[in-house]
C-alpha cells in the first residue's frame, strides 16, 4: 500500500466517523426515544453504499484504489459495529429483549439485504 | 454513539448541541482516521483471501469488547467531566467507530451469500452473536474491575 493512498484512507475514514457523529447528533435530537435510529439509519444506508461501490469495483466502473478510499476508508469510518453491540447490550441489561433483537439481528438482516441490493445495482452499471 | 451517551448528552446544556461542536467533530475526525488506519494495515497485512472474510471479524469482536469497556469504564464517575467526554467522543466515537465496520460485515456477507449462502449466514450470524458477547464481556470486565478498586479503597481506608 503506497502512503499516498494509505493517507487518502485515514482521512476517509475521518471524514466518514464525523459525519457518522453530526448526522447521528441530529437525528438523535429529533427522534430521542427509546431505540437508537441515528446508529441505524447509518449503518443501512452505509450497507448499501458500500454494496453499490463494491458492484461498481465488480464492473470495473470504479477504480481499485478509489475503492480502497471510498470503501474501506469512508463507508468504513461512517458505519460502526461496536456502538451498534454495546447498544445491544445495555438492552439486554434493561431485559428490552425484542429492542435487543431488532438491534442485532434485525439491523443485520437489513443491512445485508441492503448491501445485496446495492451490489446488484452497481454491478449492474 | 450509544443511546445511554445520547441521553447524557442531550441531558446536559450545552451553548449547541454536541453533534455541532466545531472541536468535537475535530476530535471523531482524528480519531476516526486512526482507527481506520489501523483497520486498513490490518487488512493490508491479512487480506482476504480464503473463504471467510476473517480480518474484519476480528477486528470488528475487539472493537466491541474494547468500546464495551471503554464506555463502561468512563461512565463509572458522575457527572462525565468535560475531559472525560473528550476522551470518550475520541476513543469510543472515534477510534472505536472508525476501526470497525458495519458495511463491510453486511457488503461481505451478501458478496459471501451469491456463491455458498450458508457460510455467509454462519459469518454474519457469527460476527453479531460474537460481537454482543464480546461487548457484555467488555462492560463485565469493566464493572469487576471497578468494583475491585472500590473494594480496594475502602480496605484501606
Amino acid at each position: 500500500m503506497n502512503p499516498g493512498l494509505f493517507l487518502l484512507i485515514a482521512v476517509g475514514g475521518g471524514v466518514g466517523a464525523s459525519v457518522r457523529f453530526t448526522l447521528d447528533g441530529i437525528i438523535m435530537r429529533r427522534a430521542g426515544g427509546t431505540y437508537p435510529w441515528g446508529t441505524f439509519v447509518i449503518n443501512t444506508s452505509g450497507a448499501i453504499l458500500l454494496g453499490f461501490l463494491t458492484g461498481m469495483a465488480d464492473s470495473s466502473v470504479l477504480d481499485a484504489q478509489w475503492m480502497q478510499v471510498l470503501g474501506v476508508g469512508c463507508m468504513g469510518g461512517y458505519t460502526t459495529f461496536s456502538t451498534a453491540m454495546v447498544d445491544t447490550v445495555h438492552m439486554l441489561q434493561k431485559q428490552k429483549f425484542s429492542l435487543a433483537l431488532g438491534n442485532s439481528i434485525g439491523m443485520l438482516v437489513l443491512t445485508v439485504l441492503g448491501a445485496w441490493l446495492g451490489l446488484m445495482l452497481g454491478r449492474g452499471l | 454513539m450509544t443511546l445511554v451517551e445520547h441521553q447524557r448528552d442531550n441531558r446536559r446544556r450545552h451553548h449547541r448541541p454536541v453533534a455541532l461542536h466545531p472541536k468535537l467533530i475535530l476530535f471523531v475526525f482524528v480519531g476516526g482516521a486512526v482507527g481506520t488506519a489501523i483497520r486498513a494495515v490490518l487488512a493490508f497485512a491479512f487480506p482476504w483471501t480464503g473463504t471467510v472474510p476473517w480480518t474484519i471479524l476480528v477486528v470488528n469482536l475487539c472493537g466491541a469488547l474494547v468500546l464495551g469497556f471503554l464506555l463502561t469504564a468512563l461512565a463509572v464517575r458522575t457527572p462525565e467531566t468535560d475531559a472525560r467526554r473528550d476522551v470518550r467522543l475520541f476513543a469510543g466515537t472515534g477510534i472505536m467507530g472508525g476501526f470497525t465496520t458495519y458495511s463491510e460485515l453486511a457488503s461481505d456477507s451478501a458478496v459471501i451469500f451469491g456463491t455458498d449462502p450458508v457460510l455467509a449466514i454462519s459469518f454474519a450470524l457469527l460476527t453479531v452473536l460474537g460481537g454482543v458477547a464480546c461487548a457484555g464481556i467488555g462492560v463485565i470486565a469493566a464493572k469487576a474491575l471497578v468494583h475491585r478498586r472500590v473494594d480496594l479503597s475502602t480496605v484501606h481506608a
